[in-house]
């Protein structure tokens, strides 16, 4: 005899329902997490910095967590602004998964945070899958990396609320084709808003603390197309099929064909 | 690479569902893959065989269901194939307003389990994280 659990359980649930209870905790202690995605080398960092630097001038309490495999070298950066930084090791793990995070700001998210800006692993791949309880997830690509970098990772760009370029500075040296990029970016996000931002020259400097403040006060952010095939299934009870069949014998299940090898 | 914590997180799921004393051997787990849930099926596969070790799975066949991705626009009702990377502008209207249908699931449909082993100790679920 043997039996078979229609389970139709989604995988990331667990990560899932932790995201909801860490954004539900934070919204209601005023606080507003934003999941900054890129690849390594895209200069996140730098203009991190410049946003907590902007924040701490103008007297809004900020914070930061950065994820890396190993080291503390961007925490160090970051810290350079004044404002309360931590850095979340992930054991060697791709990207950062909402238990972590909850566990890395237990007992140390200072109370009156207005915003919280987690820099994830230098990844574009991995990250995507995993909410982290943010309100606003926003993926950022350098000028250097290429105009098709939107299609070659369209979970990054396609769940983002916001794509952000950096080191708009060097746009033009570089070959730039910024209409290229913008018409990739909206074929995997129609609608998305993009921002070009240089932490050297200070341009756009200030627009994702003010994109958060604003998600803070009640404003919409927007809906990505993809992010609509994301509904989250409930896990069911499991159904369950009890059977004793001749060795080999096979029939249906609803829509799947498989063979009961075993009496 | 994060078909390892896939993988790991389908094994904690199947886990624990086991409802029997000894509990029953998993022989088979199905898994609906969508187009576009940003996994690579053969890279889970391969992570799946190593996150089964020392659990009830260990042995059990992955069979994948891939599904493709497929969008409607809410102005115009068109539905269309997405592809990969995914159009998702209307491909008549050119509007941003589409809906997926599908695409980006990422579920474990059914589990097929044997019988039990009679006088097996119970195996512990195994939630190692990945290297």
């Amino acid at each position: 005899m043997c039996r078979v659990d229609d389970l139709k359980h989604d995988v990331l649930a667990q990560n899932n329902r932790s995201a909801q209870r860490l954004r539900r905790e934070l919204t209601a202690g005023g606080t507003t997490l934003v999941n900054l995605l890129s690849s390594p080398g895209s200069g996140k960092t730098q203009l991190l910095e410049a946003e907590l630097t902007h924040a701490r001038r103008g007297g809004v309490p900020v914070a930061a967590v950065t994820a890396d495999l190993a080291t503390e070298n961007d925490a160090e950066r970051l810290a350079r602004s004044g404002a309360p930084v931590k850095q979340a090791f992930t054991d060697g793990l791709c990207h950062l998964e909402a238990d972590m995070l909850g566990r890395c700001l237990t007992g140390w998210l200072p109370a009156h945070t207005r915003v919280l800006f987690v820099e994830n692993v230098g990844n574009l791949v991995c990250p995507a899958s995993y909410d982290l309880g943010e309100s606003l997830r926003i993926a950022l690509c350098s000028v250097t990396e290429g105009e098709d970098k939107p299609l070659k990772y369209p979970s990054a760009f396609g769940l983002a609320h916001l794509v952000v370029v950096t080191k708009s500075d060097i746009a033009t040296a570089v070959g730039f084709d910024e209409s290229a990029f913008r018409a990739n970016v909206q074929q995997v996000n129609p609608g998305v808003e993009i921002v070009r931002t240089s932490a050297r020259t200070g341009e756009g400097t200030g627009e994702l603390l003010r994109r958060a403040l604003a998600v803070r006060a009640g404003e919409t952010v927007h809906q990505p197309v993809l992010a609509s095939g994301d509904r989250t299934t409930q896990p069911a009870q499991p159904h369950t099929h009890e059977h004793a069949h001749e060795r080999g014998h096979q029939h249906d299940h609803g829509t799947q064909r498989h063979a009961d090898a075993h009496s | 690479m994060h078909e390892m914590s896939i993988a790991l997180a389908v094994v904690d799921q199947v886990s624990e569902t086991v409802r029997t004393e000894p509990p029953a051997l998993a022989e088979e787990v199905r898994l609906q893959v969508g187009e576009l849930a940003g996994v690579v099926p053969e890279a889970l596969e391969f992570c799946f065989g190593l996150a089964c070790a020392g659990t009830t799975l260990e042995g059990a066949a992955l069979h994948i269901e891939s599904v493709p991705g497929l969008a409607r626009c809410s102005p115009c009702a068109r539905e269309w194939a997405t592809g990969m990377p995914p159009q998702l502008c209307c491909p008549d209207c050119g509007g941003a307003r589409a809906e997926l249908l599908s695409g980006r699931e990422l579920r474990v449909l059914r589990v097929r389990w044997s019988d039990p082993v009679p006088a097996t100790p119970a195996t512990p679920s195994r939630t190692p994280r990945e290297p």
